[in-house]
C-alpha cells in the first residue's frame, strides 16, 4: 500500500490524528479549517512528532512508535509542498529547484511540466502565487521524493491561477511516478483531483 | 612608517585577529542561547555578559590570573607550546576578545532568533541534514547580522582599554593600541598634539566601522524577506 498512516498528536488540548491505508496514486485527504490536516502532513513528513502510530509509505517504515523507529526529515524522501510555500528567499528559482536535487538534468523536464522555465532566473519574492505554487511543487518533484505531500496547492490562488496549479498537479498525478498525498478543505477540488477522497473530521 | 601609522597598524592587527578568533565561539554561543533549551541557559547567558558589566579593569584581572603561568591557561600554554600572551599583542587581542563577546552574541543571537524556522524545515524535508541546512539557509538568512556583530565586535575591540592595560600592561609597539597610546600621550608633558592625532584616527576608525555596522543592517532589512 503507498500510504499506510495511523497517527495522532497533542495539539492544544485537543488530539489530533488520522489513520487510513490507500494505494497508489492521489489521495485526499479533505476538512474543514482546523482539524488538524497540516498536522497529519507535518508528522509523515518528519515535522511533528506524533504520540504513538505508525507511518509507512510504499513498505518503508518512517516511523514506529512500537518499533522505536523515527526518521528525521531528511531521510524521508518526502516531496513536501507547504501552503505557505517557503521557497528560500536568498536563492533564485533556479537554486530552489535544486536544491534538494541528485539529478540535475530533470530541472529541464520538470520546467516544462510545470511551466517555469521562464522563471529560473528569478527571486522568489518577485513571483505571483501561482507561479510561487508551481516552483514548489517543482522543488518537491525534483528533491528525488519517494511521495508527495500536497498541503492546500490551491488556496489563496485566483481562479486563473488556480486551474494552471490544478492542471500542473493533474499532470503530475497523471505521470504516476509517485503516491501523493493532499490536503483541502475544498470538496469539489477533492472530487476533480484526487483518485480517493478520505474525509477527516 | 610613522608612529602613528605603526599604531594604528597595531590597532588593527588586535581588533581584527580579536574579532575573526572570536566569531566562530560567539555565533556558537548565539546559536546555544537562541535554539536550546536547558537548565542553566541563564547563568550561561549571565557569564557571557559579565564582561558587559563588570568593571574592565575586573576583567583584566580575571584574564591575568587565568593567563599568568601560574594560573591554569597560562601553565598550559607555556607547558604544551612554550608560549606566554603576557605583554603580547596576543594578550592585547584576547582582551578585546573577551571585551567584545557579548556584544556580538546580542547581535548574532538576534539575527539567528529572526530566521523563519520553517524555511528550515522545508530545507530537512528536501534532504539536507542539520548541518547542510545550517550552512545553506539559516547562515545566509542570519549572515548581514552575524557581520553586523562582527562589525560591533571590532569597533568595540579596537576602543578596548581597561581590560587589555590591565591584562598585557601598556607596552609601545606590543600592546600599547590607540586608547592605550592616548593615555601614555597624555601622561607626557607637552603630549597634547600627539593626543589630538591619535584620537583623530581612534574617532575616524570607530565611525568607520559603526557606519558600516549600520549598513549591513539595513541591508538586512532590505534584502532577505520571507513569502
Amino acid at each position: 500500500m503507498s500510504f499506510d498512516v495511523d497517527v495522532t498528536a497533542a495539539r492544544g488540548g485537543a488530539t489530533v490524528g488520522a489513520r487510513f491505508v490507500v494505494g497508489e496514486g492521489l489521495t485526499m485527504l479533505v476538512g474543514p479549517s482546523g482539524v488538524g490536516k497540516t498536522s497529519v502532513l507535518d508528522m509523515i513528513a518528519g515535522l511533528l512528532r506524533p504520540l504513538h502510530g505508525h507511518v509507512r509509505v510504499d513498505g518503508r517504515t518512517l516511523y514506529d512508535s512500537a518499533m522505536g523507529i523515527d526518521l528525521p526529515p531528511e531521510q524521508r524522501s518526502a516531496g513536501y509542498v507547504f501552503q505557505d510555500m517557503r521557497l528560500f528567499p536568498h536563492r533564485r528559482v533556479r537554486t530552489n529547484l535544486l536544491y534538494g536535487a541528485r539529478d540535475a538534468t530533470r530541472l529541464a523536464e520538470v520546467a516544462v511540466m510545470l511551466d517555469v522555465g521562464h522563471l529560473l532566473d528569478r527571486w522568489p519574492r518577485t513571483l505571483s502565487g501561482g507561479e510561487a505554487r508551481r516552483v514548489a511543487i517543482g522543488r518537491a518533484l525534483l528533491s528525488d521524493a519517494a511521495f508527495l505531500l500536497l498541503d492546500e496547492p490551491l488556496s489563496s490562488l485566483d481562479p486563473a491561477r488556480r486551474e494552471e496549479a490544478a492542471r500542473a498537479i493533474e499532470r503530475v498525478r497523471d505521470s504516476r511516478a509517485v503516491p501523493i498525498l493532499m490536503v483541502t478543505h475544498d470538496r469539489g477540488e477533492a472530487e476533480r483531483l484526487g483518485d480517493r477522497v478520505i474525509a477527516i473530521d | 612608517m610613522s608612529e602613528l601609522a605603526a599604531i594604528v597598524r597595531l590597532t588593527l592587527l588586535v581588533g581584527g585577529t580579536a574579532t575573526l578568533a572570536t566569531l566562530p565561539l560567539a555565533v556558537a554561543l548565539a546559536w546555544v542561547l537562541a535554539r536550546w533549551q536547558f537548565p542553566g541557559k541563564v547563568l550561561l547567558d549571565g557569564l557571557i555578559h559579565l564582561p558587559l558589566v563588570v568593571p574592565p579593569v575586573v576583567t583584566g584581572w580575571l584574564l591575568l590570573l587565568a593567563f599568568a603561568p601560574a594560573g591554569p591557561i597560562g601553565g598550559a600554554l607555556e607547558r604544551w607550546f612554550g608560549v606566554s600572551v603576557l605583554f603580547r599583542w596576543s594578550g592585547a587581542a584576547i582582551a578585546a576578545g573577551v571585551m567584545a563577546l557579548p556584544l556580538m552574541v546580542r547581535a548574532i543571537r538576534l539575527s539567528l532568533e529572526a530566521v523563519d524556522r520553517r524555511l528550515e524545515q522545508a530545507a530537512r524535508t528536501l534532504g539536507a541534514g542539520k548541518w547542510r541546512t545550517f550552512a545553506t539557509v539559516t547562515l545566509p538568512l542570519a549572515g548581514p547580522g552575524i557581520a553586523a556583530g562582527a562589525v560591533l565586535g571590532f569597533a568595540r575591540s579596537i576602543g578596548e582599554f581597561g581590560a587589555t592595560i590591565t591584562f598585557v600592561s601598556n607596552v609601545p609597539g606590543e600592546t600599547q593600541t590607540l586608547p592605550l597610546a592616548i593615555y601614555a600621550a597624555l601622561q607626557t608633558p607637552g603630549g597634547e598634539a600627539a593626543v589630538g592625532r591619535l584620537a583623530a584616527a581612534s574617532v575616524a576608525l570607530s565611525l568607520a566601522a559603526l557606519v558600516t555596522a549600520e549598513w549591513l543592517v539595513r541591508r538586512a532589512g532590505r534584502g532577505v524577506r520571507v513569502l
